[in-house]
């Protein structure tokens, strides 16, 4: 599909490989702070997981939109205020409309500012390609986040509170610890784990998983 | 007075054990499971870690109460906030290269990883929300720091008898790294019930 057109992205592959093969939490192990403060719940799992696609799809449309702009020696400050821009934007509204939830999760809302995932993307992708593509990788990069932080959340409110989106399921709670730090700890990694013996299994893939940044 | 250094070594304490930066409230992670691969490199971090996030506590606190809060800018707080570690943490970069080039080689190092970091961020940000006096603040700069010491330092002890260890492949590295980090955590939720306030 490429091959005759090299110039020319492939906007699904650009998307899916933020979900899958690069994703920010299984594969790269970046970002990792949120993954387990805000999982003990499927719904808080969510917002944090739309609040960090938005920032994610905003940055980057921003920073490619005034790429041609940016001096290169000067372009970390200038990302930097891109990003607290846009965090500041969803905390905000967060604090507005979402307010039991940000009671909760306040201060890691305000903390993706320091997430390197979106720093990353902003840095390798769109400073250096057009506002579409790099609005594909947002969605891709940020769904992907998402997914690690809906799959966490829904195994540590399924086996932690018997429920789902707070609705009771198995009407018992199974594993009292998976709600405790301990749990989104030892979840995280099991979870992990996994992602690298599908990845060993059937990709050939070494496991390597987790050259950790920040 | 007696009051107040009660309150002091509550927030102290507090913010070392009980809510301990890496094992409640999973700060800092990246950084934990990046230079936890040995002792010495732990403890560099955590001498730096420790430092800068007093200093930027206090310059924080004196930004945000003088300058933010007369002016009525607090929603900008995050914004203000990276910008003022990040240039204390590239001036003092600077600063140190020139001034002590021995302690640099040291610890230089692990400055250029701290700007941005969500550990350093956090503490102004608990600052403001929590209306903390400028020694309470440094307090739970300086709690805060040793808790993450301590988080780095055992987890590198631990981390150097897991490499010799025969650890499933899937798990290899970061995975058992977390499941480790897990049973730590447990342990510290131990600490929970030092203080009753």
């Amino acid at each position: 599909m490429e091959a005759d057109n090299p110039q020319k992205i492939d906007y699904w592959k650009v998307t899916l490989s933020g979900i899958f093969k690069e994703n920010a939490i299984f594969r790269l192990a970046i970002s990792l702070c949120p993954a387990i403060a805000v999982t003990t719940g499927l719904r808080t799992g969510v917002l944090m997981g739309v609040a960090v696609v938005f920032v994610n799809v905003m940055v980057n449309i921003t920073v490619s939109a005034i790429r041609a702009f940016i001096h290169p020696r000067i372009r970390m400050p200038i990302f930097m205020l891109i990003i607290s821009g846009w965090v500041t934007v969803a905390d905000l509204s967060m604090a507005a409309f979402a307010r039991e939830a940000y009671k909760q999760m306040g201060l890691y809302i305000q903390l993706i500012v320091a997430f390197a995932s979106i720093f990353t993307r902003a840095e390798i992708f769109a400073s250096k390609n057009k506002i579409v593509p790099s609005f594909f990788d947002g969605i891709g990069m940020g769904v992907g986040f998402m997914f690690a932080l809906i799959v966490i959340s829904f195994f540590r409110e399924l086996l932690g509170k018997g429920a789902l989106w707070g609705v009771s399921i198995i009407g018992a709670k199974p594993l009292l610890i998976m709600l405790l730090p301990t749990g989104g700890f030892i979840a995280t990694g099991i979870l992990m784990g996994f992602f690298n013996w599908i990845d060993i299994r059937f990709y050939g893939g070494k496991g390597a998983g987790g050259a950790s940044g920040h | 007075m007696e009051k107040e250094l009660t309150k002091l070594f509550e927030i102290f304490i507090a913010s070392s054990l009980i809510n301990n930066f890496v094992f409640t409230r999973f700060l800092g992670l990246c950084i934990f499971f990046g230079v936890t691969k040995k002792v010495e490199t732990a403890v560099g971090m955590s001498i730096t870690f420790t430092a800068v996030m007093m200093i930027s506590a206090a310059l924080s606190w004196v930004i945000f109460n003088f300058i933010m809060v007369p002016l009525d800018l607090t929603f900008l707080k995050i914004v203000i906030f990276i910008g003022v570690i990040a240039a204390f943490v590239q001036s003092s970069d600077t600063i140190m290269r020139k001034v002590s080039p021995g302690l640099y080689y040291k610890l230089g190092v692990y400055l250029a990883l701290i700007s941005t970091n969500c550990i350093i961020l956090a503490v102004p940000l608990i600052n403001a929300g929590e209306h903390y006096t400028f020694l309470e603040g440094i307090t739970l700069g300086l709690g805060s720091g040793l808790g993450f010491a301590l988080a780095l330092v055992i987890m590198a002890s631990i981390r150097e008898k897991i490499e010799i260890a025969d650890v499933p492949l899937p798990f290899k590295g970061l995975p058992i790294s977390f499941v480790t980090t897990g049973l730590i955590a447990l342990a510290f939720t131990g600490f929970a019930g030092i203080i009753t306030s």
